[in-house]
């Protein structure tokens, strides 16, 4: 819960009244809200925790960033099946 | 334990140690205030690779590890009930409370859902009206934003079955109580940098001039752990304590706007139980009056519960970075991730949990400094910080 991820706006559009963004992270695509970030435009990057965009980022920094998640398998952990992850934990 | 060829950018990570092998000329004691970054120290053999004298303390900041009893007992509580959907991020699932965790509730017939987003718990309570839909809202000033986004959300499309079991925590005022505790030895901060994302860093200046500690704003890579504990022992070395931004590339000095401005119109600052720590004056946020209807702890009256942690967890002296997760007896024998005594041992922010995970050998073999790196030129005595090695992990299981 704690990991904030960046991911590249794919598209955004209003729903129930709130910008809502689809952002990619490295393959996994994720409805985002971005009414924090009024201006974010789309093709850009952005820092997302618990689905909702916070900051913005350089592309650069953003493929870092995800290529060291990819690496460490913490994508898995953001966005894997929960209850695998914690039945996991157990049996560890 | 880690190998210095392992970073994402060797020789940067290099040029860094070395330059701070260079200034460093006696010990000092650091405090990573961020569970991400006690995640990333350990599972990077981090510590191991600064000169000696340089500790790098623990903090506080693994939301899962503070979040009191009090309040997990009450999560399961609630969600035992039959006509709760409770939802909650999936690090919450295995914090132990008294005598069980959600993972049992789940088993033993709790309606138990695991969430990316808070807003994901309020489409549940839009398809599932006839249900009482509960999110678990705990965490620092990074998540709090989406909880309040989520509860403003509730009350304009008048969604009634939703309610949010609130226990956030803030930063400045937990290191307001590291620096004023008796026993503190912290000479210099790493801020979380994705705290600061939110809340920019005008809280710290002036804790930085009251307690006259180098407070550096820090990510959580290992190449930006490494950048934070440079900037912060440069400081220290030359006597100043200032507050320095070393995530620029993600914290702008202001943080977000929009973000502050709604964790204004829905939260109220409150006193806040940190779980092995005790109350901490103004260091939470609870939902404001006016948004009373959809707090769950109003919602639902949980009474008499009786709150028992196991004795033998030292979570609480982890946590104040009084002493490091291997002492503790319990630590890799009665206590492991899957047998979890403390919380601090479930979420892989918490410092036990990370030590068991990463540093089950304990030995600093593997800690390849690079050759020609200066070794501190000279140690004086009259400092806090402590320079004595972490003593080998006996007891932790060998893989
Ligand atoms: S090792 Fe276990 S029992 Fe000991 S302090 Fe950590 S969580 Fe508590």
């Amino acid at each position: 819960m704690c990991l904030a991820v960046p991911g590249k706006v794919l598209d955004i559009e209003e729903r129930d009244g709130t910008r809502m963004a689809t952002v990619d992270f490295g393959g996994v695509a994720k409805e985002v809200c971005c009414e924090y970030l009024p201006d974010l435009r789309v093709g850009e990057y952005t820092i997302v925790h618990v689905g909702f965009a916070l900051q913005r980022l350089d592309e650069d920094s953003a493929r870092q960033t995800l290529a060291l998640f990819e690496e460490l398998g913490l994508l898995e952990e953001e966005f894997g099946d929960p209850w695998e992850l914690a039945a996991r934990e157990a049996t560890k | 334990m880690k190998y210095i060829d392992e970073f994402q950018d060797p020789e940067l990570a290099r040029r860094l140690l070395d330059d701070i092998h260079a200034i460093v000329t006696r010990p000092w004691a650091l405090m990573e205030v961020c569970g991400g970054q006690t995640h990333s120290i350990i599972r990077h053999g981090i510590d191991q690779l600064l000169p000696d004298g340089i500790e790098l303390i623990h903090g506080p900041g693994c939301p899962v590890c503070v979040t009191p009893l009090e309040v997990i007992d009450k999560a399961l509580e609630i969600a035992s009930r039959k006509d709760v959907i409770f939802c909650s991020y999936g690090d919450m699932l295995r914090v132990p409370g008294t005598g069980r965790d959600l993972f049992q509730v789940r088993s033993e017939g709790g309606d138990v859902r695991v969430v990316y987003s808070p807003l994901d718990a309020l489409r549940i309570a839009q398809q599932h009206p006839e249900r009482q839909v509960v999110f678990f809202g705990i965490g620092f000033e990074t998540t709090a934003p989406p909880n309040a986004m989520t509860v403003h959300q509730a009350k304009k499309l008048g969604i009634g079955n939703f309610s949010l079991l609130v226990s956030h925590v803030r930063v400045p005022p937990a290191i307001e109580a590291i620096m004023q505790s008796e026993s503190c030895r912290v000479q210099g901060f790493l801020a979380a940098g994705h705290v600061c994302s939110v809340m920019g860093t005008g809280e710290y200046p002036p804790l930085a001039e009251r307690f006259r500690v180098p407070i550096v704003v820090t990510g959580f890579e290992p190449l930006d752990v490494l950048e934070g504990v440079r900037r912060a022992v440069r400081q220290l070395e030359r006597g100043e304590h200032t507050v320095d931004n070393a995530y620029a590339r993600v914290v702008p000095p202001e943080g977000n706007p929009a973000a502050k401005a709604m964790l204004a119109d829905i939260f109220e600052v409150t006193d806040r139980a940190w779980r092995g720590i005790g109350v901490i004056p103004g260091s939470g946020w609870r939902l404001a009056e006016r948004y009373r209807e959809f707090d769950a702890e109003h919602r639902f009256s949980v009474t008499g519960i009786d709150t028992r942690e196991p004795v033998e967890c030292r979570s609480g002296e982890v946590l104040q970075g009084l002493i490091k997760p291997h002492e503790c007896e319990a630590f890799g024998t009665t206590c492991t991730p899957r047998t979890p005594l403390g919380a601090t041992m479930v979420s892989s922010e918490g410092a036990c949990a990370a030590y068991y995970l990463y540093r089950r050998l304990g030995t600093t073999s593997g800690a390849v400094i690079p050759s020609g790196t200066a070794t501190m030129a000279a140690r004086t005595s009259g400092s806090a910080g402590s320079t004595s090695e972490p003593a080998p992990l006996e007891g932790s299981p060998v893989v």
